[in-house]
């Protein structure tokens, strides 16, 4: 069943559909910047929430980005959905720029990314029905035919699972669970049939013995219906499972890239180092033994601090190249990004 | 051992709410025992009353209480029998104080922190403020908040530095018991991390006792000596964690532990299928029945709670 979906054609697409050797989405240096004002004119600065981020997402592929809150995961995610506008630097969707679409070009690009937001209840109108939720994309993007509507909704039900979706059409979100809304949430991305799909902590706010249902069942839409996926978390241990690749995110910076092995088993950036540490899988020895944690919290986005943004907190430090100038990306084994001097 | 090195003793401790559509049983027969300068970790998925626990311990009971009853012992004082009035002079913050769920935003947003921490020595032993003040730095420098911070108001501090001041605001009068709530779920890993060995540290050198409540199992484990199970309203298992994160006994105990995704290793992780019972009607017989792999006739019966050593497991695989 789920064959007969991948081969059912979209919605219509205005942006062309020539493939660049199958890259999905390319971000080439993009900033995005938030302009602070004193007084409500008078500049005050910039917040700089994404600064000089490059990567290229393949076809079917599924990268993870981690980082910390107040690391511009969120503000990159939604400069992509275009929902912020780049300062500088551009995405390209599928051969095409979007930094300045028209709103009806808009409107059918975004048709093609579906977002999975973090807190499903607060993602939910809570008037609406499951059945109103789901048809309104489609509404919003010209379906009208009543039939085909509740075809396609119910469809969409089935795909995340819950049937029979006739008996969940009529509730609304707060009669359902956790995991169930974040089901209907997934419902609601997918039903356009996008080619990408962000997924922001999409399991975060669930209980741990949900978590993995939604993963996994996250993983399998993947893979039946070929998406890009970016997966956003701050929790290094569900990336695994999921996703090929790893970026590593610090104050706005890509400062480790790379496979999901190359990441985890050959880690470089003391940062990803300290992330990995503070990682705890469940064993009764780690209550005996203290963690060695940097020190400090992230810096501010406003005055990052000069040269490597990690080096106040960074344990290997080395005084007059990390404080003053910021690192390039060394590239220890193929494919592997390091954003650190001690690769010099 | 000594006699008394028990520090908590709850017995059949009972907690049933009135709401429109009938009695919540969030707590329903808990029973468990802490030693002194131990942390127990009471673990169970969301909405299987754990919180709940947690006030009934303390007394804290919004107005629709239909049915509280039990005994719980705190160094071998009764506190059921006190009065309300007794037990806010005798016992709440004073002998046992509570980090609150979503402790950074628990903090009085128009009042210094340094104020907030230091109120507990002036209401319980009637000091004078700048001696109460006094006390709050020393418990600022005791969790790593540094002392300047003490005329900060709360939104002047990072969720981190909020939580540790909640944490001081419940050390400062050096309780014996301190509950945590769900300290760490909204913080980042680096945070969260340095506020378990901050943890660790004020165990071992304030000899303090925790209850720990979470749903995080891997996180759990970075303070745990003794692990408690709660699934509906009961505590299915209770176990010394070097036994409970190798091999847990209560099927649902072993479902949960496989659910945990892990950093280390390849095992891939599970899921319980099913959800939790409603606290409103629960199933006769075992709770975890409808969902429980290993499930046979007798489970339609409520299974007796069976003691292992010093562990407890209720389930009918084991008697």
């Amino acid at each position: 069943m789920e064959k007969e979906i991948t081969q059912e054609k979209s919605a219509p697409q205005a942006i062309d559909q020539k493939s660049r050797d199958g890259v999905l989405l390319e971000v080439n240096d993009l900033h995005v910047w938030f302009e602070l004002r004193r007084f409500g004119f008078g500049h005050a600065g910039y917040v700089r929430a994404v600064d000089g981020v490059n990567f290229d997402l393949k076809d079917g592929q599924t990268i993870a980005i981690v980082g910390e809150s107040g690391c511009g995961k969120t503000s990159l995610m939604r400069t992509i959905l275009r929902l912020n506008h780049p300062t500088k630097g551009e995405v390209i969707f599928d051969g095409k720029v979007i930094n300045n679409l028209k709103p009806s070009e808009l409107k059918d690009y975004r048709s093609l990314l579906g977002y999975v937001q973090q807190d499903p209840y607060g993602a939910l109108p809570p008037f609406m029905t499951v059945r109103n939720i789901l048809e309104e994309p489609l509404r919003v993007n010209g379906i009208k035919d009543k039939t085909e509507l509740f075809n396609r909704v119910k469809k969409s039900l089935e795909e995340v699972k819950m049937s029979p979706a006739e008996e969940f059409m009529p509730k609304f979100p707060h009669q359902l669970s956790g995991g169930q809304q974040q089901r209907v949430v997934i419902a609601r991305a997918m039903i356009m049939n996008p080619r990408m799909l962000i997924a922001d902590e999409p399991v975060s706010m669930l209980d741990a013995s949900v978590r993995v249902e939604i993963l996994k069942l996250l993983r399998n839409l993947q893979e039946s219906h070929n998406l890009g996926v970016i997966y956003i978390t701050h929790d290094l241990s569900t990336v695994r499972y999921f996703s090929e690749k790893i970026f590593v995110m610090y104050a706005g910076q890509l400062i480790e890239r790379g496979n999901v092995s190359q990441v985890l088993n050959n880690t470089k950036h003391p940062y990803t180092f300290a992330l990995l540490e503070a990682t705890s899988d469940p064993d009764a020895k780690n209550a005996l033994v203290q963690k060695e944690i940097p020190p400090g919290e992230p810096p501010s986005l406003v005055k990052p601090p000069a040269g490597c943004r990690f080096h106040p907190r960074c344990p290997h430090m080395i005084e007059g190249l990390c404080n003053v100038e910021e690192p390039p990306d060394y590239e220890p084994e193929p494919g592997h990004f390091v954003a650190c001097w001690l690769l010099k | 051992m000594e006699k008394n090195n028990t520090v908590l003793d709850i017995q059949n401790l009972k907690l049933y709410f009135r709401t429109t559509r009938g009695t919540v049983q969030a707590v329903d027969g808990v029973d468990f025992k802490l030693k002194t300068n131990q942390a127990v970790v009471v673990v169970g998925e969301s909405g299987c009353g754990k919180t709940s626990l947690s006030k009934a311990v303390l007394r804290l009971l919004p107005r629709n209480v239909e049915h509280y009853s039990g005994k719980v012992y705190l160094n071998d004082i009764e506190t059921m029998s006190l009065d309300d009035e007794e037990y806010r002079k005798q016992i709440r913050w004073v002998k046992m104080s509570l980090v609150p769920q979503a402790a950074m935003n628990a903090l009085n947003p128009v009042i210094r922190v340094g104020d907030q921490v230091a109120e507990p020595m002036s209401v319980h032993y009637g000091v004078k403020k700048e001696e109460a003040l006094q006390q709050a730095i020393k418990m600022f420098q005791h969790v790593g908040v540094p002392v300047d911070f003490i005329n900060r108001y709360p939104f002047e501090l990072s969720g981190g530095m909020r939580q540790r001041v909640a944490l001081a605001m419940a050390l400062v009068t050096a309780p014996d018991l301190v509950i945590l709530d769900e300290p760490t779920s909204a913080l980042d890993v680096l945070t969260q991390a340095n506020i378990f060995n901050l943890l660790k540290r004020i165990k071992s050198e304030m000899a303090t006792s925790f209850v720990l409540i979470t749903h995080d199992i891997a996180t759990s484990s970075e303070l745990a000596d003794r692990v408690a199970v709660m699934y509906a309203g009961q505590i299915v298992e209770v176990a010394d964690s070097s036994r409970f994160f190798k091999e847990p006994r209560h099927p649902y105990s072993a479902k949960l532990m496989a659910s945990v995704p892990r950093l280390r290793g390849n095992d891939e992780p599970d899921f319980i299928t099913g959800q939790p019972p409603s606290l409103i009607k629960p199933p006769t017989g075992c709770r975890f029945a409808a969902r429980c792999p290993r499930r046979f006739e007798r489970c339609s019966e409520e299974p007796p709670v069976t003691k292992i050593g010093d562990d407890v497991v209720k389930c009918w695989l084991y008697v």
